[in-house]
């Protein structure tokens, strides 16, 4: 019996290829993309969580000098010999590697493969050439290096022991840095006594970058869950399309003696084969898809937040799994209406199939008061929300009110339309169109979701990119920047300059907690291109005056709003209170930062001396002086850059940035496309009927094709006139609420009406191409099809 | 006795309140008998056949299908009866229109368990559906659809079989064809017959004639 009924239920996928084909691409575009971003997500986390286990990263507080240059390897000794339980640590970089030198027998086990808990051969790490430890990736990039292939090692990142790498990086004698081990005795010397140049770095709490990119992947997760919504249309579509068409069949395989439940479970057990049919091809696509994504990801993280990603996709059972789940799981909801309704189908319910027009009826009540609810659910989210929770929890309400309100709202456009027609044609085209909306709707609303996200993603980086270019302008305002190696070469920059620039910008900072955030404090030196150049978000009366003057700091939006400090309240730097003069917008930096006068500065920390340096000086002489500097003082060229570059590098991270995004956001508009294309084609195998009256009343074939055209680009048009208010609001949410929780600032909003217009116009493209061959084939029906709607002969 | 059905009441609710359509019908049929029902439309012919045929319930009364009560069945146990021991023809013949024919034919006694290759041979034979079997029904005509489902009906060999206008939606010719058919089959295999008709002269041709008037026998 299950096997007759399943032949009987998979006979009708046979005979309707088309539909298997729509429900198969839909759930596998869906799973692709949502399992695509997973697998970003996962390689990105792995390499976070490689590296905090490798390095210890902010498992452990560290010493380090103040200046944070090297510091002798003796006070390494002295510490230990007072009690410190301290391991040294050198790092540099090779051929673009980090190389990491630990001490094998100090090191916090569990630090790298290093510990001796391991069972690694100590003698051998400890003599000759030395063994370095890395991924597969990492020894390729060191083919001279004795490398031992290490999976859990994070990426681009080499192990070694300390002394390989003093004799690598020439630091004979030094440290970098000092982990302080956890258990340390009571009763130790002070440090402040042992070694006064160290301060104690406080460990962050778990990985740093893990928690700094938090919102970057969620940003993505979020992408890949609206591309997995506009696939899961395609499927609700494809689905419910069956279910209607099979109602017949339904009641007669009961009739013929098949229990209810059993035709409930196989014709579950029939979609989640397909399911995991279409869910094995999504996760083999979303790894095509996050093979492509993860070098621009793994570009944007390192560019953004330094943190050193992999960039070769490993197959993870965890993500290949929750592909797979996410496809049944998004099968089961597409699905459950439909076999709801089935088993609760009378089993004398009408034979012929329930036009859908009559089931949306029934619905659109539902779907109405669903609309106004979550529609009034996100106008109260604009005024309250905050958060990324509350933010994404806006977008979510927004983007699902407005799919649902979508069809009611063209259903009254096209009512008005078919009341307001003047001919005969026009009457029975907006008729006619309105009767199969309930058909298209769910397309219509994957379009609006795609199209409206177009909107709002590409008006937030747009306007981003116009705000960041600004502030480029701003803060990168001297013609040239040169790192000096040492204080000699600094002075000697400076006693070159002196009469070749018109300034020398000193660049100096120190990190440290303000407020218990982590920020970058600068000492500024009193000169106009501050005052001409930096634009404040909030400020007090000369706030650049009073900055110079030692009485008062700038500080960034994003310390502002992490730590809740507004212009007029006071912070503490080294024990000294400062009021804030003014907040300044500082995109893409991750941390907090304030700006003090140059004069407190040196005061405050004494010993941080300037190794960076900004100099005006007419654009058209930078190359000459930086040639005649090498010349005079040593100082290479390599050490310098200027403006046009720094700008260009940073430009490019940005670019980066969002490429990422872009590709999601074509990705889902492509799969809209598609939507509309299935449905077309699915509803043109049931048109004959419908058209076949206007055809026998005088109409060609020709003309009802090209009505069949005109009403997929006319629906495209009324639903890319509901997509763009909506993805202006989208914009807004994004820029207003969760950059803001994502980020720590807050960007204006611009708008861009072309762009607006381009994607309007690629929108109806997209719809006029779905709807060719559909409407193609419509005008070459042969009459003989038509003719048979008129047949009664049995 | 296959089918004895006492004091069967039926009352459907309707935007106007409810209306009884059947009350208190008894009749009974026995092996090899064959019983015709015929009265106006709206008369109840067609519920009462669907009640007999497990496809309903009735408020009150019993239903006893071969010593079934199927009052007392549950949903799976009417859907066993009806595999096995009732066959239904439906006037809008009601195929599964993505097998083809000669699955059709097979797809009852498949579901009862009851496959015989060689019977459905010669049941396709017999309806001259030979050259047919490989066709899907929308390929057929009317007539040739009404014979794939009666013999999809009598392929696992039921012991009652209920026919609502089985020749309804056929021209006089192609209905008598038919009809001569599936009483030849049907006195083949012994099964009782009851056969809903608007049809005098189809009446005429059993057994037994029970007439039906505003839910009552008349």
């Amino acid at each position: 019996m299950t096997w007759a009924t399943l032949q009987a239920l998979l006979s009708h996928w046979w005979r309707n290829p088309l539909q298997l084909f729509t429900l198969l691409a839909g759930l596998a575009l869906a799973t692709a993309l949502w399992s695509g971003v997973q697998a970003v997500n996962a390689e990105a986390r792995a390499s976070y969580d490689a590296a905090a286990a490798t390095l210890g990263e902010g498992q452990y507080d560290r010493l380090v000098r103040r200046d944070g240059q090297p510091m002798a390897q003796a006070i390494y000794v002295d510490l230990r010999r007072a009690g410190w339980l301290v391991s040294p640590i050198v790092q540099g970089r090779l051929d673009g590697v980090r190389i990491i030198g630990v001490d094998p027998l100090t090191a916090p086990s569990g630090i790298g493969p290093v510990a001796p808990a391991e069972g690694t051969d100590i003698a051998a790490f400890l003599t000759g050439d030395g063994q370095f430890f890395g991924t597969a990736e990492t020894a390729a990039a060191l083919p001279d290096l004795n490398v031992i292939i290490t999976p859990e090692t994070a990426p681009n990142t080499a192990l070694t022991d300390i002394g390989v790498a003093q004799r690598v990086f020439a630091k004979s004698g030094q440290i970098d840095s000092l982990i302080v081990l956890p258990g340390q005795p009571k009763g130790r010397a002070d440090l402040a006594t042992l070694a006064p140049d160290l301060i104690l770095q406080p460990a962050q709490g778990g990985s740093d970058i893990g928690r700094l990119t938090d919102s970057f992947h969620l940003n993505l997760t979020a992408f890949g869950l609206l591309s997995f919504a506009v696939g899961i249309f395609i499927v609700n579509g494809a689905i419910g399309l069956a279910f209607e068409q099979r109602r017949p069949v339904v009641r007669t395989l009961r009739a013929l003696g098949l229990p209810l439940r059993q035709l409930v479970i196989l014709m579950g057990a029939e979609l989640m084969l397909f399911a995991l049919i279409a869910g094995l091809i999504g996760v083999a696509l979303g790894y095509v898809i996050a093979a492509v994504l993860l070098p621009d990801v793994a570009a944007t993280l390192r560019g953004l937040y330094g943190a050193d990603v992999s960039g070769t996709l490993q197959l993870r059972p965890v993500w290949w799994l929750s592909g797979l789940a996410i496809a049944l799981g998004g099968t089961a909801i597409a699905a459950g209406g439909a076999l709801y309704q089935m088993a609760k189908m009378p089993l004398l319910a009408a034979a012929q199939p329930r036009a859908l027009a009559m089931a949306a009826g029934r619905r659109a009540r539902v779907q109405g008061i669903a609309a106004a609810v979550l529609l009034g659910l996100s106008a109260i989210m604009m005024v309250t929300a905050n958060g990324l929770i509350g933010g994404f929890t806006l977008l979510a309400s927004l983007l699902i009110g407005a799919a649902l309100a979508l069809p009611l709202i063209l259903d009254r456009i096209l009512a008005g339309s078919s009341k307001a027609a003047k001919s005969v044609t026009a009457q029975w085209f907006w008729a006619d169109t309105r009767q199969q909306l309930p058909g298209l709707s769910l397309a219509l609303m994957a379009l609006l979701l795609a199209m409206s996200a177009n909107v709002g993603v590409s008006t937030m980086v747009s306007s981003f990119r116009l705000t960041f270019t600004d502030f480029l302008d701003q803060r990168l305002a001297s013609e040239l920047y040169i790192r000096t190696e040492n204080e000699a070469q600094s002075a000697a920059l400076i006693a070159f300059a002196k009469d070749r620039t018109d300034i020398v910008l000193p660049i100096q900072n120190v990190d440290t907690q303000v407020a218990g955030q982590p920020t970058e404090v600068f000492g500024a030196r009193d000169h106009a291109t501050y005052r001409d150049n930096w634009v404040f978000l909030e400020q007090s009366v000369d706030p650049w005056d009073t900055t110079f003057g030692g009485e008062t700091v700038l500080i960034n939006e994003q310390l502002s709003r992490r730590a809740g400090l507004n212009v007029g309240d006071e912070v503490t730097l080294q024990g000294t209170p400062f009021a804030i003069a003014g907040v300044y917008g500082d995109y893409g930096n991750p941390i907090g930062q304030a700006v003090i006068g140059e004069g407190v500065f040196a005061t405050l920390y004494p010993d941080i001396t300037p190794r960076n340096f900004g100099l005006r000086m007419d654009p058209a002489s930078v190359p000459d002086f930086v040639a005649d500097l090498e010349a005079a003082t040593g100082i290479p060229a390599t050490q310098s850059v200027n403006q046009a570059s720094i700008k260009a590098i940073s430009l490019g991270i940005f670019e980066r940035t969002f490429t990422v995004t872009t590709a999601l956001n074509v990705l889902t508009l492509a799969v809209a496309g598609f939507a509309i294309l299935m449905s077309l084609l699915t509803l043109a195998t049931m048109r004959v009927p419908q058209l076949a009256p206007a055809w026998a009343m005088g109409m060609t074939r020709a003309q009802i094709g090209r009505l069949e055209l005109l009403r997929a680009v006319m629906l495209a048009l009324l639903t890319a006139v509901v997509a763009l208010p909506l993805g202006l609001a989208l914009a807004w949410a994004l820029l207003a609420v969760v950059n803001v929780a994502a980020f720590g600032w807050e960007l204006p909003m611009y708008f861009f009406p072309m762009d607006y217009a381009r994607l309007g116009l690629f929108a109806l493209l997209a719809a006029a191409l779905a709807a060719l061959w559909p409407a193609r084939r419509l005008a070459r029906t042969p009459p003989a099809d038509l003719l048979k709607v008129f047949s009664n002969e049995r | 006795m296959l089918l004895d059905v006492q004091n069967i009441h039926k009352t459907y609710q309707t935007a106007d309140g409810p209306f009884e359509v059947l009350r208190g019908i008894d009749l009974t049929l026995d092996a090899g008998e064959t019983l015709a029902l015929t009265g106006e439309s709206g008369s109840g012919k067609s519920t009462l056949l669907h009640l007999i045929g497990g496809l309903d319930t009735p408020n009150t009364g019993r239903i006893m299908v071969d010593d079934h009560d199927i009052a007392a069945l549950d949903d799976a146990g009417r859907a066993a009866l009806r595999r096995g021991t009732l066959g239904v023809v439906f006037q809008q013949f009601n195929l599964i229109p993505s097998l083809k024919v000669a699955d059709n034919i097979a797809f009852q006694a498949r579901l009862a368990g009851q496959h015989d290759p060689a019977w459905d041979a010669t049941l396709a034979d017999r309806m001259g559906l030979t050259e047919q079997l490989n066709k899907y029904p929308e390929q057929l005509s009317g007539g040739q659809q009404q014979r794939v489902a009666i013999a999809r009906t009598l392929a696992p060999k039921p012991r009652v079989v209920l026919a609502d206008e089985p020749t309804g939606n056929l021209d006089e010719g192609t209905a008598a064809a038919v009809m001569d058919l599936m009483l030849e089959l049907v006195a083949e295999t012994g099964a009782g017959l009851l056969l809903v008709t608007h049809s005098d002269s189809l009446a005429g041709r059993m057994s037994r004639r029970l007439h039906l008037r505003a839910g009552q026998i008349a």
